[in-house]
């Protein structure tokens, strides 16, 4: 039993709860400290965590309520390696994201700080929780902070990307629930441990194929993969920078990870006939929204909206490496999102530079308007993104892509081909902002989003610049030396080896049984892979000289204008999109899994 | 074992669902959202029905009397209260939208697209 566990959760929760009865009371400066105070202890809390984790889970019961004979009534946090890893990075974000609004907005009242606390709690019990209701009731503590926190601010922009957030999020926690209460149904369990136990002695009927498809939908949908990912680029587009970072830092990866946290404990054990078949349909799904996501990007001129799309690619290669099935692959999905998240961030962070500088972050409005050295911070984290060897992301995606043996070989190239895009809209948007290359119009891009505010470009005093680049470049120092972190593969492998072993992870939570240690270790990328990563920062670079010097008209194409037309920003298109993805999706399942 | 509430609750998930997609007015489309919601409080409940079974208070009644399932009524009450969270949010959100746009019509919402 370890004291810290229940800390992640508790402390941001309690410091919330005190703020906003006192709050009001104190100078503007007390929300800032106790935020930063609380983000820095879950930080710290978090890596302890991760270092405890390296042999075993850790288990906490709450209130003592400890399984009797291998029966769970208790409530549990279950914390692994990619659960504490995640939360120690949410901790981080939120850090850098308080260090960089103290400087960013003009004013922020102590609510602000109120509904980050309560995000960073809600995330921490997320990550950590080893119930399914409780992941229900985590997810959607998270969606009410994030609806509040979208709509921040006074800007008219706001608050359909708030509205289209909370809608489609909604939806998704009504399938998660609904998925929960057919299993507690089967199962009479909770504990995702207990149900899997439950369900392991039994075939893959429709109740089961129906349970995984619903509650799996409910996490892709706050993931943001494809066809459920409109949401999240308005959410992005519209939302303040430092707010933006903890979404796409750090929410979007929880919903991939609560996939495999969810899978491997509870259905891999019914489902594992139809391994292939699974791992077919999760795959195209994953390349589906990478290749999506990255084309998307490339169409953007909003720099937040385009670090949405990215973020959706990103995700979408993430799920490809949980769809493998595989645990080494599984773990460079860990990595991957990891590293990437917290560039991501620091991209974000920059973004907001900019936008505190030249109230825009239009990428045509822009041009030739950046600080020279965001301009650097932007360039690395667009390479980073394209996953240049041997940045924190390449061996991450190295292990996925090394992972795709049999029938899956094409996937680097694939991969590449997504990076590329991601990384070469980045590049492109970096090379006109900071260098000021290329024309200031574009039509393919479109109309500019979300107008700013009509005011004159403030002049922010150097100190203010100093303290927001260097969050920036906090996190981006982090997230791309990770590789410099030595066997952390290795670790991250031995880690994902224990969570897809489902009898010893179910007797370790209900029984106390001290799994099996095995130090698995993880190949050297191998020359496939590493050709990959250099190959996509190569073409990302290529493909941003080409944008820049050769125009894109050529892109005036029906095909992509429908593409660009089909994120039509009405909320009811997307819960249309949502539902006829929940039917394809197990139109999929009922097809191949038969 | 009756299958009517589950149908039910499908029902009340599609009818939310269908009301939610075709909606012109926020007000209305948050209302079906809570519809939809509140299939899930009909499924959690019937999972823990039982026939002829008494409420699951043990104080005074003989030692192995059938109970209904206690566990997902504290799930429904934990459903609901986050179900009314949610819905205040969104239809503060929607007086908002109301007050500086003149209009509660989903399509004519200035929206970020493409």
């Amino acid at each position: 039993m370890d004291v810290l566990v229940p800390l992640p959760v508790a402390l941001p929760l309690l410091a919330a709860a005190v703020l906003a009865a006192v709050g009001t009371f104190l100078p503007a400066w007390f929300g800032d400290l106790v935020a930063a105070v609380v983000s820095v202890a879950v930080t710290a809390i978090g890596v302890v965590l991760l270092t405890r984790t390296g042999r075993h889970d850790l288990v906490y019961w709450f209130g003592g309520w400890r399984p009797s004979h291998g029966v769970a009534l208790g409530i549990a946090f279950d914390v692994d390696g990619a659960g504490a890893a995640l939360g120690a990075v949410a901790g981080l974000l939120m850090a850098a994201s308080v260090a960089f609004s103290w400087r960013y907005f003009d004013e922020t009242g102590p609510l602000f700080h109120v509904l980050l606390l309560v995000f960073l709690g809600a995330v921490e019990g997320f990550a950590l929780s080893g119930d399914l209701f409780n992941l229900f009731v985590f997810l959607e503590l998270m969606t009410v902070a994030a609806i509040a926190l979208t709509g921040y601010g006074d800007e008219p922009a706001p608050l359909q990307g708030a509205l289209n957030f909370g809608i489609v999020n909604g939806f998704g926690a009504f399938f998660l629930l609904f998925g929960i209460g057919l299993l507690y149904g089967r199962t009479g369990a909770l504990n995702l441990a207990q149900i899997g136990r439950s369900l392991a002695g039994g075939r893959a009927d429709g109740l089961v194929l129906v349970g995984f498809l619903l509650v799996t939908a409910g996490f892709l949908v706050k993931a943001g993969v494809v066809p459920f990912h409109f949401w999240l680029a308005d959410a992005y587009a519209v939302a303040p920078a430092p707010v933006c970072v903890l979404y796409s830092g750090v929410m979007s990866d929880l919903g991939l990870n609560a996939v495999a946290k969810v899978y491997w404990p509870v259905f891999s054990g019914p489902l594992a006939a139809h391994a292939t078949a699974l791992r077919a349909i999760l795959v195209t799904l994953g390349v589906v929204s990478a290749l999506l996501g990255g084309a998307m990007a490339f169409l953007q001129r909003d720099l937040k909206r385009m670090l949405a799309f990215v973020t959706i690619g990103q995700i979408g290669i993430g799920l490809v490496g949980i769809g493998l099935l595989t645990a080494r692959s599984l773990a460079g999905t860990t990595l991957y999102v990891v590293s990437d998240g917290l560039v991501r961030g620091s991209l974000l962070l920059v973004v907001g530079v900019l936008i505190r500088r030249i109230r825009s972050c239009d990428e045509l409005n822009a041009r030739g308007g950046g600080l020279p050295v965001s301009g650097v911070l932007f360039a690395v984290g667009g390479l980073a993104i394209a996953g240049l060897p041997p940045v924190g992301s390449f061996f991450g995606r190295a292990l996925i892509e090394d992972g795709a043996t049999g029938g899956y070989r094409w996937l680097p190239v694939v991969l590449t081909a997504a990076s590329i895009l991601s990384g070469g809209a980045l590049l492109r948007a970096a090379g006109r902002i900071y260098l000021g290359w290329g024309s200031d119009r574009e039509p393919v891009l479109g109309e500019e989003q979300a107008s700013p505010e009509q005011e004159e470009p403030a002049h922010p005093p150097r100190g203010s610049l100093v303290v927001m680049l260097a969050s920036a470049a906090a996190l981006l120092v982090v997230g791309v030396g990770m590789a410099a972190w030595p066997g952390l593969p290795g670790k991250a492998v031995t880690a994902a080896v224990r969570t897809i072993d489902r009898p010893a992870h179910a007797a370790e939570v209900l029984e106390g049984k001290p799994p099996p240690h095995e130090r698995a270790s993880a190949p050297a990328p191998s020359g496939t892979s590493i050709a990959a990563g250099l190959a996509s920062a190569a073409g990302a670079v290529g493909l941003a000289l080409l944008a820049l010097f050769g125009g894109l008209e050529a892109l005036a194409r029906r095909p992509v204008l429908r593409l660009k037309a089909l994120h039509s920003g009405i909320v009811t298109d997307y819960v249309t999109w949502l539902t006829a993805g929940i039917a394809a999706l197990g139109a999929a399942f009922v097809l191949a899994l038969r | 074992m009756s299958y009517l509430p589950y149908a039910l609750a499908v029902w009340l998930l599609v009818v939310g669902l269908y009301g939610v997609v075709t909606s012109r007015h926020l007000v209305h489309l948050v209302v079906c959202l809570t519809v939809a919601q509140s299939s899930t409080y009909v499924l959690l409940l019937a999972v823990g029905y039982r026939k002829h079974a008494t409420a699951p208070i043990f104080k005074g009644i003989p030692l192995g009397t059938k109970a209904t399932d206690p566990v997902v009524q504290a799930l429904t009450l934990t459903d609901v209260v986050v179900s009314v969270t949610v819905l205040a949010l969104l239809l503060a959100v929607a007086v908002q939208v109301y007050v500086r746009e003149g209009t509660l019509d989903p399509d004519e919402i200035p929206a970020v697209r493409g």
